[in-house]
């Protein structure tokens, strides 16, 4: 599971030290244990994405890393160097703040240099380097605003310009995206997936919305109660999810269990079959050979623009969410009754291997 | 009654601030107005009648007669040394309160710096005078380490305003401390700066004009107190003495007003001054 995935585009020679290194790292706050044993290595150059509801502990991992709390338990390296004791200012590391906590006091300029200014660049070279950060990030000529003068998406920009001018080796990312509206939030994934790639950065980056983990990361940890419930690259995640908490997190939860999975599939146990993979027939139509099929009764539509999507309740117990492409203007089918047969390909069934 | 109250809602409102206005108009203002007319206004020497002539002799006297001057800057200087003190003081307490203890040590900490405001102010004043009394506290700690007590005067009454006005000025900072997020403090170490380094360039400038609004507070009460300079002061006078005398013994009330009016006229002139800061916008 700690191969990288096929899309990791940059090529780490086996011999150098992980970005990141992360051994059984637990954090308790009282009795809670908020991280309860996470290990991890990530890759130089890596887009890594912490992914899990709140309260996951995927952020206090992020956290812990940035230096901002001290692990109960474990030790955290960076580039092979132990640097578990070491106060925030002494790890090269940035990070992007939720709430991009920038300086409200200072205009957008001062705020990208302040990084270099602490660290005793001289002026010239820091107002060069920032300057320049701010290309990158597509603000040029914003400078001398105040932070309380820019956009939401303007200032998630110059958060990213004031960690990314300091030339960290690990940026750290949190929920960076959470307060921007959908459109705006669509096209800055794409844009941080490009600057990564450009930037050559490691970026760990904390999200609880799955699609944003599928679209931008190399790889994905999928956090759950503390714990990482599986580590993968995000098709790998999407199309084999290792436990049921996996699969109805990423994803619509389509699980066929005990005596539904008996009945339809004809072997007990846990199963999973993406919305998108199921076909919808009328009850009389045949299934192909090497398919399985349902029977059942459509108890929900939603229409959604370019799908629609139907709840079935199976004859078998238990119920399916199908989901279809809009590609002709109607489809009888799909209303509120309606007798329907399910079909799917067998190979599409994917045995859930952890626990349900 | 109440339905046509609901129809006219003019009426509703004048009923509901007329006292509020008419309390602050005629007690306060008018209090103030009567204030500057009574300044320029004379006393018959001789028989000590006040005679109800304009003139400028109150203000004459207070610029020419050198002891007006002194005391007037002295007062001044008292003002804002209590008041530089009390930043000094209050920021390190404010700083530990709102970012660094636990809620139960806050609520604590807080309650501790909120209880000395119940106590009397003479209460407060005389125990200063008994620290700084022979044998007291604080002339037996110089004393110990070979030094000569300061005794009453200037200092001990210096020290005296600074703690009798520090809950004023370190609740403002307090409160404006809360207001600055915990992010910002983190952002600054993450992006290499050490503790020193974070305070004085983002929690300082944050809190700045949280620390002009309490010496506002520290300055003007400062400027107007005659009671702890009596206690503590030994034969020190202030500003707030002159008033009283010339309202009490000397029965000038002319010369009382117009000395009045020179706190009234140098507050005048700070607010002006920090209202640049946006501090009026932290009270």
């Amino acid at each position: 599971m700690t191969s990288l995935g096929e899309q990791v585009t940059t090529q780490t020679p086996p011999d150098t030290a992980a970005a990141v290194s992360l051994r059984g790292l637990r954090k308790t706050f009282g009795e809670v244990a908020a991280v309860d044993g996470v290990d991890l290595d990530l890759a130089e150059g890596e887009f890594f994405s912490m992914l899990g509801p709140s309260g996951s502990g995927k952020t206090t991992v992020l956290r812990m890393i940035a230096g901002f709390e001290e692990p109960t338990a474990g030790r955290i390296l960076l580039g092979g160097v132990d640097v578990t004791e070491r106060p925030p200012y002494a790890r090269d590391v940035n990070t992007v703040f939720q709430d991009y906590a920038l300086f409200p006091h200072m205009s957008v300029l001062q705020n990208v240099e302040y990084g270099l200014r602490v660290k005793g660049v001289d002026r010239r070279s820091r107002r060069t380097r920032a300057l320049e950060a701010l290309e990158t990030v597509r603000l040029e000529g914003f400078g001398d605003r105040r932070p309380s003068q820019l956009s939401g998406g303007q200032r998630q920009r110059v958060a990213l310009a004031r960690a990314l001018v300091n030339r960290p080796k690990l940026l750290l990312l949190d929920e960076p995206l959470g307060a921007l509206d959908l459109k705006l939030r669509r096209e800055m994934q794409l844009e941080l997936k490009a600057l990564q790639r450009d930037v050559g950065i490691t970026f760990v980056f904390v999200t609880h919305d799955q699609e944003e983990a599928l679209t931008m990361s190399d790889r994905i940890a999928v956090f759950n109660g503390g714990r990482i419930e599986q580590l993968a690259g995000p098709a790998e995640l999407y199309e084999h999810p290792a436990s049921a908490f996996v699969a109805g997190f990423v994803g619509t939860s389509n699980l066929l269990e005990g005596d539904v999975a008996a009945a339809v599939l004809g072997t007990p146990g846990l199963f999973t079959v993406r919305p998108e993979k199921i076909d919808m027939h009328t009850r009389d139509a045949a299934a192909g050979p090497g398919s399985c099929t349902a029977t059942g009764v459509v108890r929900e539509v939603v229409y959604l623009g370019s799908a629609t999507q139907a709840v079935v309740d199976l004859d078998a117990g238990g119920s399916l969410i199908v989901l279809q492409q809009n590609r002709s203007v109607q489809d009888q089918l799909a209303h509120r009754g309606a007798q329907v047969r399910l079909t799917w390909r067998r190979e599409h069934t994917v045995e859930i291997g952890g626990s349900a | 009654m109440m339905s046509s109250l609901h129809r006219h809602p003019r009426v509703r409102l004048g009923l509901l601030l007329g006292p509020p206005i008419l309390w602050l108009g005629v007690a306060y203002l008018g209090a103030l107005a009567a204030l500057f007319v009574t300044a320029l206004w004379s006393q018959n020497s001789f028989t000590g009648v006040i005679e109800r002539e304009w003139t400028l002799d109150s203000f004459r006297t207070l610029f020419t007669v050198e002891v007006y001057r002194t005391i007037a800057l002295r007062t001044i200087g008292v003002a804002l040394l209590v008041t530089l003190i009390d930043a000094v003081v209050a920021f390190p307490i404010a700083l530990y309160m709102s970012k660094v203890a636990r809620p139960g040590l806050r609520r604590f900490l807080l309650v501790a710096v909120l209880m000395p405001l119940w106590a009397s102010y003479l209460v407060k004043a005389y125990a200063w005078r008994g620290m700084f009394a022979e044998g007291g506290l604080v002339s037996s700690m110089f004393e110990a380490v070979g030094l000569k007590s300061p005794g009453f005067g200037l200092t001990a009454t210096v020290v005296t305003l600074a703690y009798l006005w520090l809950p004023y000025m370190i609740l403002p900072i307090y409160a404006g401390l809360e207001r600055l997020p915990d992010s910002l403090l983190e952002a600054s170490a993450d992006l290499g700066a050490k503790t020193p380094q974070t305070i004085r360039r983002v929690i300082l400038p944050v809190v700045v004009p949280a620390m002009v609004a309490g010496s506002i507070f520290t300055f003007s009460l400062t400027l107007g107190d005659y009671i702890a300079v009596r206690i503590v002061g030994g034969t020190n006078q202030l500003l707030g003495n002159v008033v009283y005398d010339n309202v009490g013994a000397a029965n000038n009330l002319p010369f009382a007003a117009a000395v009045a009016t020179i706190p009234v006229v140098v507050m005048l002139g700070y607010l002006a001054a920090v209202r640049r800061t946006g501090a009026m916008e932290s009270l």
